[in-house]
């Protein structure tokens, strides 16, 4: 054991910052790229629903069962089976890259909900009065619905930033680094509990700090009720 | 001059069919005043609906001077829209935009130029009385002031008819006064044809100079406001006329304040003190 904090950091500040950093790194990436592939899906959700714009019923039940299948899947097993597609993608299924993949393609889905509920509490009179002077199906989507859902959505991204950072800690089962591999690694492989402790610290500031932004943002856009 | 003829509207298909509108034929000239009146359910909203194709009829013709705008898509629906403005009852307002912004949509969607949108946007803004409240958000305005940013966006493109939707329901007596004074401006000064929808009859009384009275989906009266008020034939618009009668002895009991129905008021003291005399 160590004598003093001092010492601790000195034997592991780097492994630690360095397994913060790929944390960061991996959840942040595969959060945008969740939300390149998640938010169109959202969109269309949400336009081709019963009641959307666009009523369409075919393409709705497709894009649903599509997502809902993807998210049945426990991401532990979608981890390893994706490791082929893995491969095919990035070369490799190890480490930072290896992790993103699974990390996105089981986020998307998610995001396309999160996004579907966002854009779902737009006020239907909105989108009546913007049609009302002439707007397009692109105006309502771009100038309505993804504005005025703007807070609700950035409190999605929190939200799928907090989820995905908690999958990236079962990504460390693939060799992929980061905190979660730490943890693992020191505390559960070599029972060095207070390194892993560390690593718990770090995840709890993170989350903390991922969640207070996105609340902070949130209510600064937000003009709804002032 | 807007003409609906023969205009069906049903939801629904076989069994579960249901009719809103049945056999609407309806001449609206220009720079008229026209109110549609009917208790909630009745059908006005989908009426006015049809006249801007919010909602498709299920058959007949929609005509606007003229012109037959039934099936009309794509560029020329929103030509239409944009000379059709419509107001509704909870103001339909953009939250996250300001007032300026809410005005300068109508007009960006119209495809007016940037610098053109905001001159011709604080126009309105000073029209509708709201000058120096360019740069707020609706949610830090009252009702009424937020129902004239309304009537300034729905303005925005120079329409030659305006839909208010029970636009001043949500309102007190006195601020429906108010916005029942700019509408009738705006019919005024702009010649605007408007196209009132209320369940109010003092509304109705106050602007309009023609009515139609709606229930299940059908007219069942339609003539001058005064005509027809004084000598409503059909048994809803008597009901409605009874009622509103107690309900102003009601508000005489309390010495309400309300401006739109002062004058029936007096009407009613006066023939009170004939009465005791």
């Amino acid at each position: 054991m160590f004598a003093t904090l001092s010492e601790f950091f000195a034997e592991y500040g780097e492994l630690l910052f360095d397994g913060t950093i790929d944390t960061l790194i991996m959840t942040t990436v595969s959060t945008i790229l969740a939300y390149v592939i998640g938010l169109p899906f959202g969109v269309l959700l949400v336009i081709s629903a019963k009641n959307g714009i666009h009523p369409n019923p075919v393409i709705h039940t497709i894009l649903g069962g599509i997502v809902n299948i993807v998210r049945s899947v426990p991401f532990i097993i979608l981890l390893v089976a994706l490791i082929p597609l893995t491969r095919f993608i990035v070369g490799t299924s190890l480490g930072i890259p290896g992790a993103i993949v699974p990390l996105v393609i089981t986020a998307a889905p998610f995001v396309a909900r999160v996004v579907e509920q966002s854009l779902s509490e737009v006020d239907g009179s909105l989108i009546e009065a913007a049609q009302s002077f002439g707007s397009s199906t692109i105006d309502i989507i771009f100038k309505v619905l993804l504005v005025e859902s703007l807070p609700s959505l950035v409190r999605g991204v929190s939200l799928t930033f907090i989820t995905l950072f908690g999958f990236s800690a079962m990504a460390g089962t693939v060799a992929a680094g980061g905190l979660g591999d730490i943890a693992i690694r020191y505390g559960y492989q070599r029972y060095q509990y207070d390194v892993m402790i560390a690593a718990v610290i770090l995840c709890i500031i993170i989350v903390q700090i991922a969640q207070v932004l996105g609340d902070i943002i949130a209510k600064a856009i937000d003009h709804q009720e002032k | 001059m807007i003409q609906l003829e023969n205009l069906h509207k049903s939801y629904g298909t076989g069994s579960t069919e249901h009719e809103v509108l049945h056999d609407i034929n309806l001449t609206i000239e220009s720079g008229e005043v026209f109110g549609i009146l009917g208790s909630s359910g009745a059908g006005k909203s989908t009426l006015v609906r049809c006249i801007n194709l919010l909602e498709q009829p299920t058959s007949g013709r929609v005509l606007i001077n003229g012109f037959d705008v039934t099936n009309v898509q794509g560029r020329q629906l929103a030509s239409l829209r944009s000379q059709v403005g419509m107001i509704f009852q909870n103001f339909s307002l953009f939250q996250q935009r300001t007032v300026l912004k809410n005005v300068t949509f109508a007009l960006e969607i119209a495809g007016v130029a940037a610098p053109k949108r905001i001159e011709r946007a604080r126009y309105l803004l000073n029209l509708v009385g709201l000058e120096g409240f360019e740069n707020r958000y609706p949610s830090q305005l009252s009702g009424g002031q937020q129902q004239r940013v309304a009537i300034a966006r729905a303005l925005a493109n120079n329409p030659s008819i305006l839909l208010c939707d029970e636009a001043t329901s949500a309102l007190d007596s006195t601020t429906t006064a108010s916005i029942l004074d700019l509408l009738h401006r705006i019919n005024q000064e702009l010649g605007v044809t408007l196209i009132i929808i209320t369940h109010s009859l003092s509304v109705a009384r106050n602007i309009c100079d023609r009515i139609a009275m709606i229930d299940n989906g059908r007219i069942v009266e339609i003539g001058d406001t005064e005509e027809l008020l004084s000598h409503p034939h059909s048994d809803i618009l008597k009901t409605l006329v009874h009622n509103a009668t107690i309900e102003n002895h009601r508000h005489k009991d309390i010495s309400s304040h309300d401006s739109v129905i002062r004058q029936d008021k007096l009407a009613i003291e006066d023939s009170l003190i004939r009465e005791a005399q």
